[in-house]
């Protein structure tokens, strides 16, 4: 590593993998709710279980972005971190305030939570993905403030690249599109309206510009390309992604009491935001392509490619699948949701993590890759988690597919619970495909440990 | 990438289309805005209405419902369970889970008091008479 302050990165990156594990197995424990559905009742009913699920993924995300932001803006900007120390200690209280939440969705009644953490003081809890207490809402606030101080003062005090500046308006943008979480009126249409500027405009806005901060700085390391072609590359993308993300927005305001233009501004702005995505995916194998050097870290390269193809299908295409608004009337509110939500998530976000992560990690342990047996060994996590997530969404849409038919276009539509039913086997698939995802994900874990006398070959 | 695409036009499109498209959108929340008392039912509003949504809300019951078509799709959709079943089932239906029924998805007891039921009910009668394009198909959500 080039700037000894890089190092911070690590700690970070370790908690992200970790409460990614965490994530998956009460992703599992759900999956089996769906089929088994007294499984764990009373003890952990499905409410907390997806709410747990839901949050550690958000945390273990935003872990990861802030782990690659550390490590990738002190070389960046060619100067060391404005404080590290800053950096290790927000690390601590972030640990701690998410491992506090956790245990308490787990630990306490939901309503007995929101009392004692200020929730009649000022109502924010309850909402989907939104339902941490008010004081875990501030100290994310508090601790996204912070690294935005170190972060930004590093950027200004050094060399500005487009990669960090990307990096930086999403990193902001985050934060302050965070702040409509504080907001809960009454009114219920007014709420779910300003709820997507929080969900909305992260995943299909600023943190599109995140991702492709991270992946344009992957490609740069592994290819060797000439930087200029890869920041027009990543402004192309970004403009691309914000033109249509920003009033794509509309795509979820079509049955919630807004106003019915909301139809044709969303299905057409949310028709073309798979564009941006395509790009990323031509954008990565172009680069890798044009590659001038052979960068050892073969993993690396692998993540980086898989991240542009995974997010072009999840966001992309299986955004578009639901999107229009004639086709959104029937399946809004089904396991079509659900399909789209988990590969979008993963082959965005999960993806892109881990191909920082990928990149970084031997890096930050000392030596430009792994060695062949460990990178073959995450090579076949790679394969098995991407896979298995496959199937996951495809097992997803067979079961949304089936539930929009019999309960709502079938001339003798059936109630929610008698379709649950008939659409089972679909998630016992599922279920089983979530147990490969975890061995794949096992096999990504061991490959951090595997010693081998076969030398990391050197760049 | 031709050479006469240059990377200050990339960067250029990309400021100015954020801006212009963020403009618009600010433009259509304001419409939005003034265009919400006819379909959000505001004027039915009342404090067991916002007693009814504090109730939702820290029960989590999105985290098994959808409501209006957001939530979890582990349970029924509730925007319109008001209609659907009435406020007697709704009631009778709280205070007697869990069914215990083996194998099968239980809901909690929330211990809400008849009052509180009755609020949470106001709250779901508010929601099924948004007007919201007429979501959902049909009755059963």
């Amino acid at each position: 590593m080039k700037y000894q302050s890089q190092a911070v990165a690590l700690p970070y990156f370790v908690a992200a993998i970790g409460l990614f594990v965490g994530q998956i197995l009460f992703g599992l424990v759900m999956g089996l709710q769906y089929v088994v559905g007294d499984f764990l009742f009373p003890e952990i009913p499905f409410n907390v279980a997806r709410m747990v699920h839901t949050n550690l993924l958000i945390v273990w995300l935003l872990f990861g972005f802030m782990g690659a932001a550390y490590y990738l803006v002190p070389e960046e900007s060619e100067t060391e971190l404005y404080c590290p120390r800053l950096a290790l200690a927000l690390f601590w209280v972030f640990l701690a305030a998410g491992a506090l939440t956790i245990l308490g969705y787990l630990l306490v009644d939901y309503a007995t939570l929101a009392k004692y953490t200020g929730n009649d003081v000022l109502a924010t809890m309850g909402r989907e993905f939104l339902e941490q207490p008010l004081l875990t809402k501030i100290g994310i606030v508090v601790v996204a403030l912070a690294f935005l101080f170190n972060i930004t003062m590093t950027v200004l005090k050094g060399r500005k690249t487009s990669i960090t500046v990307v990096l930086l308006l999403g990193l902001w943008g985050l934060a302050i599109f965070f702040l409509f979480s504080f907001y809960n009126p009454t009114n219920l249409v007014l709420d779910k309206f300003y709820w997507w500027w929080v969900v909305h405009l992260w995943v299909e806005g600023v943190w599109e510009l995140i991702m492709a901060a991270l992946l344009a700085f992957v490609l740069i390391k592994v290819t060797g390309v000439d930087r200029e072609v890869i920041d027009k590359w990543l402004y192309v993308i970004i403009a691309l992604a914000l033109v249509t993300g920003i009033i794509g927005t509309g795509h979820h305001y079509y049955w919630i009491g807004a106003p019915g233009y909301w139809q044709w501004w969303g299905s057409i702005f949310s028709a073309l935001e798979p564009i941006p995505f395509f790009a990323m995916t031509v954008f990565a194998f172009n680069m890798v392509n044009r590659r001038r050097r052979e960068h050892p870290n073969k993993a690396a390269v692998l993540w980086a490619l898989g991240t542009g193809v995974m997010a072009f299908l999840g966001a992309g295409v299986w955004g578009f699948l639901h999107t229009l608004a004639p086709v959104n009337y029937y399946t809004h509110g089904s396991q079509i949701t659900a399909a789209h939500g988990h590969m979008a998530f993963y082959g965005a976000y999960v993806m892109v993590v881990i191909t920082i992560i990928s990149y970084a990690m031997p890096i930050l342990r000392g030596r430009a890759c792994n060695s062949r047996k460990a990178q073959v060994l995450e090579m076949w996590s790679f394969w098995l988690m991407t896979i298995a997530m496959v199937f996951i969404t495809l097992f997803l849409t067979a079961a949304g597919i089936l539930q929009v038919w019999l309960q709502r276009i079938s001339d003798s539509p059936m109630p929610f619970m008698a379709v649950q039913g008939q659409v089972s086997l679909f998630y016992w698939l599922r279920e089983i495909s979530g147990v490969i995802f975890l061995i794949g994900l096992i096999a990504y874990l061991v490959s951090f440990f595997v010693k081998d006398g076969d030398k990391p070959a050197t760049t | 990438m031709s050479g006469t695409f240059t990377k200050a036009m990339a960067r250029n499109i990309f400021y100015g289309g954020t801006v212009f498209f963020f403009l618009l959108f600010l433009a259509l929340t304001f419409d939005t805005t003034n265009a919400l008392p006819k379909t959000d039912n505001r004027q039915n509003i009342t404090p067991a209405v916002a007693a009814g949504k504090h109730i939702w809300e820290t029960r989590n019951c999105i985290g098994c419902h959808t409501l209006l078509g957001e939530g979890a799709y582990y349970a029924p959709e509730l925007g319109n369970v008001y209609v659907r079943r009435g406020p007697e089932f709704i009631k009778a239906w709280i205070v007697s889970q869990p069914t215990g029924a083996p194998g099968r998805r239980q809901m909690p007891n929330f211990h809400l008091s008849d009052e509180e039921i009755d609020q949470l009910i106001a709250f779901l009668k508010y929601t099924s008479e948004i007007g919201n394009q007429n979501w959902p198909p049909n009755i059963e959500g």
